[in-house]
């Protein structure tokens, strides 16, 4: 049974982008917010902020732990997910909706190059299990 | 033998259960070169009788409070203890346990850690308050590497010499392995910060402005003055306090614009012990809040819905976040912030007052006694600014020669700022008194006597 | 839920006497806890002389008797448990029994209302006794000096990292990182960042213990020094030490040891003979200072001849009868706090030093022996993810049991129904469900047997009725809290009261 949505991309930290035109939206996916636990704090940055691909974008904490989360693509911070200041508990409920953390302008044209489809993530957390 | 339970037979049998011949096979991974089978070059054990002999008798050595008139603070006041506080301290279940971490077994350290927050959030006008910090100088520190992190990339710390010399001093140290720039404003010639002089060493690098008040010599600062110049350009303003009884009567930090208070709670029922232990405390404004340094208690319900109380806010902390961590504070002083507590719970709203009103009253008359016609022989006072309950002399003989004479008369006299602050030339002929309300009339007017008879 | 009342008697959790709350709930307006002598001088009036500046009332203060005010504090103590009750098993704490006449000594007035700016010639006898500890630890450790002023280990690691930079500033490069094996403390990174080093983490090899290869592989000219826990967080003792603090030194860098677990090989094994080169000690571990609820420790930190430049002012030195204060250390870091230390806590720990004398090495081996009676009767129902002697302590995991979907946070929670503090579980990183349990010499077989009863006990659970354990704690005071909630409220901007503090009414 697929659990990952296909329309989007994976990265092996466990985060999400959805490209529709010149917007990336980014998450966790629900693989990583299981092995995290109940999320009790988001930390984002700020509009307007550029980032390289791979680089570390925020932190999203549970009760025990702290997870730094990293962009898939580059780009330009035009939208943080404010709703997760009062319930950072969507991370949880919906992380492949309500729980998005991030939207960016993309400045890579879309390059999806290094990221995992769907399918590819999905064994990659298998395997990841086994390891 | 000392605490370990075990008889001889008993140990046997549970080397026997084990499988190990000796208790060296327990220590067989332990290299040979320097395993020691000869005892240490210690003395042969002692009884509760020859410790209670020997410790009483380095005691007997140190000049206490109670046999002792003492006007001696400088950031550490002599305050009345409730008899009660010593005894519940005593109780195990206190004393004995250890951090909260387990909260449904801890509901009473915890308990009253909220109630230290809220004490001290209520004393010093903010929002919030950590569960304590070791003591007054590393709160100091604590206050202005927090305030360095909410500034983002400024590099410059301006601090009055008002603040305690020691706590000065911890700065430099702790601060010596980062790119941070830390601009002192000498006090003006009435004891205050040099109000002039501290706004103009603030500029757009500036990430804090500390000011202590009352400060270093006793003189009440104007806390508002000095969060205006922070604010002005965009630094943050931290106020230490290490006389905490004087927020009874004077303005909070938190009340006239100071962004985090920081200092000294050992005011309440904490007693001196040669300085330590104490405790520290760290409050500040909500919004600064993910960068407090650490414990912090929070209230909770379980899943039938009790109220209680649990460790909170932990990602911050050295066990979770390691090298990332908003300090690497572990063990604090929770059971000084406890005897804090106790005493604040039983001095309560009015007894704060009257204690402070009683502080304030007594030094008020012993600078009167020194101001009146008769004087106080070679020592004046050194500053115009108001006080609280501690003033400097300035001594026209050396300063050693006025402690003698009060020595004379089983009064220790003050605290030389010499001895505090040595590099200070200007302040080296000045005694700090300090008087609290277990000092008597009667002190007072002998210690007053002792100075005027000083040729 | 199971409930441990007696038929008719209120259930635990609706018990007054368990159940508190705060004080701030029970204030009555007009009560007061504390007489003061009438006011013997002429009364002065606080806005008349600060005006502006003056403050009426600290609103929202407690307003309580002194029976209300000790009632509060007892009840509230009895929902604590402690080690004067039980076991508390927590790995690398060090819950040992705090013994009476370190508490009677600490209160005597000549050491608790002495102020620490008395004339020195006035205190001769708390010089002394600073003086005294400091030879007691130099014998027991090796080292050249020890500073007492550290507030906590913490602080001691402060400290010890603060002179090692100093030392390497002295010799031209200051150097940019500390090596860190992944199986320490927290506080070991957290306290190299604040030194103003980054931290290389070291991989600890199959046996738990440092990897030569891996040291070796990440030990260049820019290390400034290694932090190790002998033994370490697992309760192994690192058998390539003198090798490791040889490699160390060939590259020109410093050994830290983390004295947390002192109380291992206290008397047995000196420090500075193992090649190490500053440590602190925990004074509320090994030398039995009570933990209080979480503090106050003490963290003296001793060192070998190459940082004695660099320790914080004052030392307390002697000359001939007579003991003084110096400040006269050009190249010192300067101070960790005001004043000379956590000198209370420094008095509890002479006198337990002096309690034991020369026999003190027996503390380390019935440690040691308890230690391995637990792991020994523990090992066939619980797993031990690496197997190498214990010293201490064992860390056993919860391996077998997670498999039934029972983490060590629930068997954690079970413990507490049958009488027991939990093991510790935050650490080592490097056992997953870890379950780390220290009982200390001062447990006699009955009590080890009681303990190791239940730790089976709740293994059978685990398998027969693992609800019992999933729901645990089930005869506390309060069950599990919801913390993320608790959390997430203390989170929300503007959220301060009720949650942090109470509320002003």
């Amino acid at each position: 049974m697929s659990t990952y949505p296909d329309d989007r991309f994976y990265t092996k930290s466990h985060e999400w982008v959805r490209v529709e035109g010149a917007t990336g939206t980014i998450g966790i996916t629900d693989h990583a917010q299981q092995e995290l636990g109940e999320v009790v704090f988001v930390d984002l940055p700020d509009v307007g902020e550029l980032f390289d691909a791979g680089q570390e974008f925020g932190t999203i904490e549970s009760v025990k732990a702290v997870s730094e989360v990293f962009l898939p693509i580059a780009g330009e911070v035009v939208e943080v997910n404010k709703t997760l200041v009062d319930e950072p508990g969507a991370v949880n409920e919906d992380p492949y909706g309500d729980g998005w953390l991030v939207k960016l302008k993309v400045t890579s044209d879309g390059d999806m190059a290094g990221l995992l489809s769907a399918a590819a993530y999905e064994k990659f957390v298998e395997e990841e299990a086994k390891g | 033998m000392g605490y370990i339970p075990h008889s001889p037979a008993e140990r046997s049998a549970l080397l026997r259960e084990i499988g190990a011949a000796s208790v060296d096979d327990l220590f067989s991974t332990v290299p040979r070169a320097v395993y020691r089978t000869e005892p240490p070059a210690l003395p042969a054990p002692q009884s509760e009788i020859e410790l209670r002999r020997g410790m009483a008798a380095m005691a007997g050595k140190n000049a206490d409070g109670s046999r002792w008139a003492s006007f001696l603070g400088a950031g550490l006041y002599a305050h009345h203890s409730p008899a009660f506080v010593s005894q519940l301290l005593l109780r195990g279940e206190f004393l004995t346990a250890y951090t909260p971490y387990q909260a449904e077994v801890s509901q009473g350290t915890l308990t009253a850690i909220y109630e230290f927050q809220t004490h001290v959030a209520l004393l010093t006008g903010m929002d919030i308050a950590n569960a304590s910090m070791y003591e007054g100088a590393s709160a100091f520190v604590e206050a202005v590497l927090m305030a360095e992190r909410l500034s983002k990339k400024r590099s410059k710390v301006v601090v009055s010499k008002g603040v305690h010399p020691e706590y000065l001093t911890a700065l430099g140290t702790y601060l010596a392995n980062f790119p941070f720039q830390i601009v002192q404003v000498p006090l003006g010639p009435d004891g205050r910060t040099d109000a002039a002089a501290l706004a103009a060493a603030v500029d757009e690098t500036t990430f804090a402005v500390g000011l202590q008040s009352p400060n270093v010599v006793g003189v009440v600062e104007d806390w508002q003055a000095a969060a205006d110049a922070a604010h002005a350009k965009g630094a943050l303003a931290i106020g230490a306090v290490n006389e905490m009884f004087s927020l009874a009567v004077l303005k909070a930090p938190g009340h006239a614009g100071m962004d985090i208070a920081c200092g000294e709670a050992a005011s309440f029922g904490v007693p001196p012990s040669f300085g330590g232990p104490l405790v520290g405390f760290l409050a500040c404004r909500d919004a600064f809040k993910r960068q407090i340094p650490g414990r912090l208690v929070g209230r909770a319900v379980d899943a039938q819905g009790h109220e209680g109380f649990c460790l909170t806010l932990s990602t911050r902390e050295q066990h979770i976040r390691r090298e990332r961590a908003t300090s690497n504070i572990c063990t604090n002083q929770g059971l000084m912030a406890l005897a804090a507590t106790m005493t604040l719970s039983a001095l309560g709203k009015n007894g704060l007052r009257e204690t402070a009103v009683q502080c304030l009253s007594k030094a008020e008359y012993f600078k009167a006694l020194v101001k009146a016609k008769a004087g106080a022989g070679p020592c004046s006072l050194a500053f115009a600014g108001p006080t609280f309950n501690e003033f400097a002399l300035r001594c026209a003989v050396p300063v050693d020669t006025v402690l003698s004479a009060l020595e004379a008369k089983g009064i220790l006299g003050g605290v030389p700022m010499a001895r505090i602050a040595p590099r200070e030339g200007a302040w080296k002929d000045l005694l700090l008194v300090a008087v609290t309300e277990r000092n008597t009339r009667e002190q007072i007017d002998r210690a007053a006597e002792v100075l005027r008879s000083i040729r | 839920m199971s409930d441990t009342s007696a038929p008719g008697a209120p259930a635990a959790r609706t018990d007054r006497r368990r159940r508190e709350g705060s004080l701030f709930d029970l204030s009555h307006p007009g009560r007061t806890g504390v007489a003061l002598p009438p006011l013997d001088v002429p009364a002065i009036d606080p806005p008349a002389l600060f005006g502006s500046a003056h403050r009426s009332e600290v609103a929202g203060e407690v307003e309580a008797s002194e029976v209300d005010v000790v009632r509060h504090f007892t009840r509230l103590s009895q929902l604590n448990f402690a080690i004067d009750t039980a076991l508390y098993p927590l790995g690398s704490c060090t819950m040992k029994h705090n013994p009476r006449i370190n508490e009677e000594v600490a209160r005597l007035a000549g050491f608790s209302d002495v102020h620490p700016y008395t004339a020195e010639h006035l205190v001769q006898g708390a010089l002394e006794l600073l003086w005294l500890l400091e030879e007691r630890l130099k014998t027991l450790t090796g080292f050249a000096r020890v500073t007492l002023q550290p507030s906590a280990g913490a602080n001691g690691e402060l400290a010890g990292t603060l002179m090692i930079r100093a030392a390497h500033v002295a010799r031209g490069n200051a150097r940019r990182h500390i090596l860190v094996p992944d199986s320490a403390h927290g506080t070991n990174p957290a306290s190299a960042h604040f030194a103003g080093y980054s931290v290389i983490e070291l991989a600890s090899n199959a046996r738990g213990t440092l990897d030569l290869a891996e040291l070796e592989a990440k030990l260049t000219d820019e290390v400034a020094a290694l932090m190790i826990t002998v033994p370490n967080t697992l309760g192994v003792f690192e058998e390539n030490i003198l090798k490791i603090t040889e490699m160390v030194h060939a590259k020109g860098a410093l050994v830290y040891l983390d004295g947390a677990n002192f109380n291992a090989f206290v008397g047995k094994v000196r420090p500075a003979d193992m090649g190490v080169d500053v440590m602190h000690m925990n004074l509320h571990k090994t030398f039995s200072t009570p933990h209080g609820g979480g503090g106050p420790g003490a963290g003296p930190v001793g060192v070998g001849p190459a940082l004695v430049p660099y320790l914080p002012t004052p030392t307390v030195e002697r000359d001939g009868e007579v003991f003084r204060l110096s400040y006269d250390r050009p190249g010192s870091i300067g101070r960790m706090r005001t004043f000379h230390g956590n000198f209370g806590v420094l008095v509890r720990a002479l006198t337990y030093i002096e309690s034991y004398g020369n026999t003190i090495p027996e503390v380390a081996e019935a440690a040691v022996l308890n230690a391995n009676y637990l792991r020994k009767r523990l090992e066939p129902f619980y797993h031990l993810k690496y197997d190498a002697p214990s010293y201490h302590e064992v860390v056993f995991s919860d391996r077998k049991q997670a498999a039934g979907g029972i983490h060590n946070i629930d068997i954690a929670k079970r413990l507490m129904d049958y009488g027991f503090h939990p093991p510790t579980m935050s650490f080592p990183l490097i056992v997953p469900g870890a379950l780390m349990i220290e009982p200390t010499e001062s447990e006699p077989k009955e009590e080890l047997d009681a303990f190791a009863d239940a730790m089976i006990a709740i293994a059978k659970e685990c398998q027969e009725t693992p609800e019992l354990v999933h729901g645990a704690p089930h005869t506390t005071p309060v069950g599990r809290l919801d913390d993320a909630s608790t959390a997430r409220e203390a989170s929300k901007p503007g959220s301060f009261a009720p949650v942090l503090r109470a509320p002003v009414r």
